[in-house]
């Protein structure tokens, strides 16, 4: 016994007036239906959305980090300020010929209206994070409650494997720290001492880089990651890292 | 009963190994002295001439590590693997061809290569402890690597595995040489055969370091630890002729019949491998032009752009095709013409080594961005002080070889 809906007697509803509960069960049924929940892996149709992460509950499961430390990147709004790069080498103690998050220019002269965008980039906090398989001392490794990428900088032999398996240019090495130096979501120096957003995120006055907990639906980079009105994608996906930095427009 | 056997065994054997330090191994000990002492004037002045080398490039070492490998080295954050890796590579290969080389004979019982076993066990010890000396100037931290690599180690990582295994295989290939030493022939097998098993993982998994790294497409793949055999091969191959001739010119000895044939099959097993690895350079180039964008990009550097010359003068022309002619048409048998084609070759191979770590970083994390930051591929020069500690390592093979034709004599052990 199948069941019948009535197409006919359904009141016009536009997508705004849906409340966000509603739209989010809908769009776990459309994205059930696509192969998205899966694994991950079936391309959506507006974004690499597939790419980056299954269903919340397969994700969750997969992946127990809470709080699961994420941050996505409203792209477009980036003026080059580079105040997240000066806040985060203060906070940080970035040496002076490294850097832990940077921002790259795109200029493309072809382009119709405007020619130039800014791209912050950073260290992923990969799910599934080369480096950490490369280390040979397990120096690096994945933190089991926030799945933030540390380091145990004693243990660094300075071999830099580590700087070859990162598809993202995140890591250099550190002379003063006499091991490799990366973002680490300012873990050792902001969320432990009580804050809640990292440096860059902090001092970010275009709101570029939006920083939270992807564990709890009600985040605000839980609702950015978890739609598909908005393009999300992240940075070679072909690499299969499963980054937890995830980037926006519009 | 069982157990009353095997320690019967075993009594016997320590007995055996005490025997062998009898009153022989003493004269053994006075002939090497004897030998060592017999050299002329132009023997001791080239072993002081590398001697100097090694004494230099470890100046040139330490004042490196004083003043900061950021500093001294060409290596930067995109490039962080420059020359002294792809020495220690070529260093290695080398390491693991000739005990290949020398298993054949040694090993597996083929008698055509036993005259060049006891040379190659020498030389592949010289050439692992040169490959060490290379890379410890290259590691920022290579004390803690002792320690943190027995108390922490990473069982995913191949680069533990690599440097596990490689001190394995120095361990079981100084033991083997020690038993030919002692002329404890089955004994020095057994070390020979375990210094194979852990040499072919060590130098595999040396492959996979590079084969594994998924974000690198160049390298990305089983290609590798398979290449990496391959051509390590070739490399053993090469440096034996090249070792073995110019040997026989330090004893100031004519080569007699059982090496003369030695030498024979080794080049022609040098033209196989030389074939083998065009073979696979040929395949590398084609799957590499329509792949995805970083490899593409990498194989044109190597064909058309900064790497050309390297490629195709030094890698292909130098490294295998002339070697190749040349001991087709000398017919293997004409020692000059083997002792020129090696050396060509280990000149080669040590382009090669140098183009594949290099290439593999050339194309930048974010080429396809197409941002301002990496407009192109990735530009890297040796420094000075890289240089002599590359310069440095060769030294200590040319030394430690001229050192080990005296004191054992021209390496004559009577292995059957």
């Amino acid at each position: 016994m199948g069941f019948r809906i009535d197409l006919n007697g359904l009141k016009r509803e536009p997508v705004e007036t849906v409340p966000d509960e509603e739209r989010r069960e809908f769009l776990k049924m459309g994205l059930a239906l696509t192969g998205v929940f899966a694994g991950g892996t079936v391309l959506s149709f507006v974004s690499r959305f597939g790419d980056v992460f299954a269903s919340p509950e397969r994700y969750a499961e997969e992946y127990p980090y809470k709080p699961h430390y994420s941050m996505v990147i409203r792209q477009d709004r980036c003026i080059d300020c580079e105040r997240c790069v000066e806040a985060c080498r203060e906070t940080n103690h970035v040496a002076e010929y490294g850097y832990r998050t940077t921002i790259l220019e795109r200029f493309v002269p072809d382009a119709i209206g405007q020619k130039r965008e800014f791209i912050p980039v950073l260290c992923n906090q990969c799910n599934n994070p080369p480096c950490v398989r490369a280390c040979p001392t397990k120096a690096t490794y994945k933190d089991r409650k926030t799945g933030i990428i540390l380091m145990r900088e004693y243990k660094c032999i300075g071999c830099k494997t580590c700087v070859e398996a990162c598809p993202y240019d995140a890591r250099y090495f550190n002379e003063e720290r006499h091991a490799i130096d990366k973002c680490v979501f300012c873990y050792d120096t902001r969320l432990t001492k009580g804050e809640s957003l990292t440096a860059c995120a902090a001092a970010c006055p275009a709101g570029v880089r939006v920083f939270g907990d992807l564990s709890d639906p009600e985040s605000e980079v839980f609702q950015m990651v978890h739609q598909i009105q908005k393009p999300v994608w992240v940075l070679r996906p072909e690499a299969g890292t499963k980054p937890n930095v995830f980037y926006t427009k519009g | 009963m069982a157990n009353n056997t095997r320690s019967i065994k075993a009594t016997s054997l320590l007995g055996g190994l005490v025997r062998s330090f009898n009153g022989d191994v003493l004269t053994e000990w006075q002939k090497s002295l004897t030998g060592f002492l017999s050299g002329n004037r132009s023997f001791y002045i080239t072993l002081g001439i590398g001697f100097l080398i090694v004494y230099a490039a470890a100046i040139a070492g330490f004042d490196a590590m004083r003043i900061g490998y950021r500093h001294a080295y060409g290596i930067t954050r995109e490039i962080p693997w420059g020359i002294l890796i792809s020495t220690y590579i070529f260093f290695v290969v080398t390491s693991t061809g000739l005990c290949i080389v020398s298993s054949i004979g040694h090993v597996f019982g083929v008698k055509a290569f036993m005259p060049i076993a006891q040379r190659a066990v020498f030389l592949s010890i010289v050439t692992i402890f040169a490959g060490f000396t290379v890379i410890f100037f290259d590691i920022e931290n290579p004390f803690r690597m002792a320690l943190y690599n027995v108390i922490s180690p990473n069982l995913t990582s191949n680069i533990w595995w690599m440097g596990t295994l490689y001190g394995a295989y120095m361990l079981f290939m100084a033991v083997e040489f020690g038993f030919i030493l002692l002329k404890r022939h089955r004994l020095a097998m057994y070390a020979g055969l375990a210094g194979l098993i852990s040499g072919i993982s060590a130098h595999s998994n040396l492959g996979a370091i590079f084969g594994m790294l998924h974000s690198r497409e160049y390298w990305f793949g089983p290609y590798m630890p398979i290449y990496f055999i391959a051509s390590a091969m070739m490399s053993g191959c090469a440096t034996i002729i090249f070792f073995t001739w110019l040997g026989y010119r330090v004893n100031n000895e004519r080569v007699d019949r059982p090496m003369e044939r030695a030498m024979e099959v080794v080049a022609k097993l040098s033209a196989l491998m030389i074939a083998v690895l065009l073979f696979f350079t040929t395949w590398k180039i084609l799957t590499g032009l329509v792949g995805a964008p970083g490899k593409v990009e990498a194989i044109k550097a190597m064909l058309f752009g900064p790497y050309a010359i390297n490629f195709w003068v030094f890698e292909v022309a130098l490294g295998m095709v002339i070697p190749f002619i040349i001991l087709l048409r000398s017919g293997f048998r004409n020692l000059n013409a083997a002792f020129l084609a090696s050396a060509m070759m280990i000149v080669g191979i040590f382009f090669m080594r140098y183009d594949l770590v290099l290439l593999g970083q050339v194309v930048p994390a974010y080429h396809e961005l197409g941002v301002r930051e990496f407009p192109s591929i990735l530009r890297y020069m040796p420094s000075f002080h890289e240089i002599a500690i590359t310069v440095g390592g060769m030294g200590i093979v040319g030394a430690a070889f001229l050192l080990g034709e005296k004191v054992f004599q021209g390496h004559k052990s009577d292995i059957h």
